[in-house]
């Protein structure tokens, strides 16, 4: 199964993963910064999650195949 | 192709070079993205850096922290005299690079979270109503720019400032001053000095009585307690304001300009669904490039991408514009997919600075287009085209006015 990290410390609050995968990322009230909402990525939202990574300005996500 | 190779200058006279199509970047950019080397472009004071053409270089420069943006650096290369004159300033999030960067980033991005851009949909909405019922009161011609395009983006970051929304147009007219690119040093100067004097006189007014926006929160949490200088907040809101208003107003007023002139475009938006205008929204970002005059970065030590070396103290030019046109990414890219759009694509930039506004500005394009070209679907332009005036004499390309009618 497709694993993702986020590293929190890159993320510069754009919030675009919530949209391309908002079942798998959330932001911080606060100040916006992406929150993982699960690790592990279930085959339905593969798509989306290559998607946010792809597109994240600041490279704080990672993918890992298992 | 490679005779049309040959014709190019290397250096490049300028960027931007003439546009064919108003709508379009111009066409030696193709030519650029596929030369086996890349190109230097002169700049102010002579300066000649490389233009970054394609769109993985492009993403490989201004992803990698090796690549400055910090304009204040001894040799960093400038490329109109507005990025000379707003350094003068205390430092702005967009030209320092980290910690700094983020330190100043994340003061702000509070206001900008997914679920507070979509909180003021339904005040976006009523906002675009309330102007097209105007429109329609006063009837045709009328500018486009100034009885739409410019107001909702001022609006609505006025009210997430707390800047008085009537003073949009003065706030607009010092914004152009500093961004006018025929503007002599001393024009520029009386914009930056103009716009920070109006700000600073509200920031005084907020500390005495502080209210429900983003700048009493600066007041209250970052100036009362130590942690900034009245001058770090003055530049801080000076940077929201502009970038909130003078970007998503040119898209608006442009995107509107080439829905009116490809009606099948603006059929397939105004008979589709929210999703077919977030995908319009998404691809005329991609397409139109108000950010037409790029990115400059100026590498910190030796780095080589994709085969090319750019020595320490080089600058670059990271091309936008092009790199959205790059067929290498882009199945189609001088056509635009409502249903299946592009959303990978750098209008916004890319690495660290992306813009920080960018929900927003999304979420006023939506509103703005596809209730213009629904309530009035006949919307026209009043003038032929080739006499519209397009702003290439602005660091940010969109239209100076936009007769229409219906």
């Amino acid at each position: 199964m497709l694993k993702v990290k986020l590293d929190q410390d890159k993320c510069v609050s754009g919030g675009q993963c919530v949209f391309a995968a908002p079942e798998v990322f959330d932001q911080r009230d606060e100040d916006g910064v992406a929150v993982l909402l699960r690790e592990d990525v279930p085959a339905e939202l593969v798509d989306g999650v290559r998607e946010a990574a792809d597109i994240c300005p600041a490279l704080a996500i990672t993918l890992q195949e298992n | 192709m490679s005779t049309d190779l040959m014709t190019l200058q290397n250096p490049l006279p300028a960027i931007p070079m003439t546009r064919g199509c108003p709508f379009s970047p111009p066409a030696e950019y193709e030519q650029l993205r596929q030369a086996a080397e890349w190109h230097k472009v002169t700049v102010m004071d002579g300066r000649q850096i490389w233009m970054v053409p394609t769109y993985s270089a492009v993403r490989a420069v201004l992803g990698d922290p090796r690549f400055s943006a910090e304009r204040d650096r001894p040799g960093f290369p400038y490329i109109n005299q507005s990025q000379k004159e707003l350094i003068k300033s205390s430092p702005a999030m967009v030209t320092v690079d980290e910690p700094l960067h983020s330190q100043i980033r994340r003061r702000a991005t509070y206001a900008f979270t997914g679920k507070r851009v979509e909180a003021l949909r339904e005040s976006t909405q009523q906002l675009v109503d309330s102007l097209i019922d105007d429109m329609l009161a006063k009837g045709g011609p009328l500018d486009l720019v100034t009885e739409f395009a410019l107001v909702i983006p001022s609006t609505i970051i006025s009210g997430i400032l707390g800047v008085p929304a009537e003073d949009h147009q003065h706030f607009h007219e010092l914004t152009n001053k500093i961004f006018t690119l025929t503007n002599g040093p001393e024009g520029v100067a009386a914009g930056r000095l103009g716009l920070e004097a109006y700000i600073r006189e509200l920031v005084l007014l907020k500390v005495q009585e502080p209210k429900d926006d983003l700048i009493s929160r600066y007041v209250t949490e970052y100036l009362n307690t130590g942690e900034l200088e009245l001058e770090e907040v003055v530049t801080q809101i000076r940077t929201l304001l502009i970038a909130g208003h003078e970007t998503t107003s040119s898209m608006i007023a442009l995107g509107a300009a080439f829905l009116m002139e490809h009606p099948q475009y603006r059929e397939q938006l105004r008979q589709g669904d929210d999703k077919i205008a977030a995908g319009a929204v998404e691809e005329m970002l991609r397409y139109l490039n108000i950010m037409h005059r790029g990115l400059v970065r100026m590498a910190l030590e030796d780095v080589e991408i994709e085969g090319k070396l750019i020595k320490k103290g080089e600058g670059v030019l990271c091309a936008l514009n092009s790199a959205n046109r790059d067929a290498e990414v882009f199945a189609k890219p001088d056509e635009l997919d409502f249903e299946n759009p592009n959303r990978n694509h750098v209008a916004f930039g890319f690495g660290i600075h992306q813009c920080l506004g960018q929900g927003l500005a999304r979420m006023e394009m939506q509103v703005a287009f596809k209730t213009l070209f629904t309530r009035i679907p006949d919307l026209k332009i009043a003038i032929p085209l080739s006499e519209v005036p397009f702003k290439t004499d602005v660091t940010v390309y969109g239209v100076h006015c936009l007769p229409v009618t219906w």
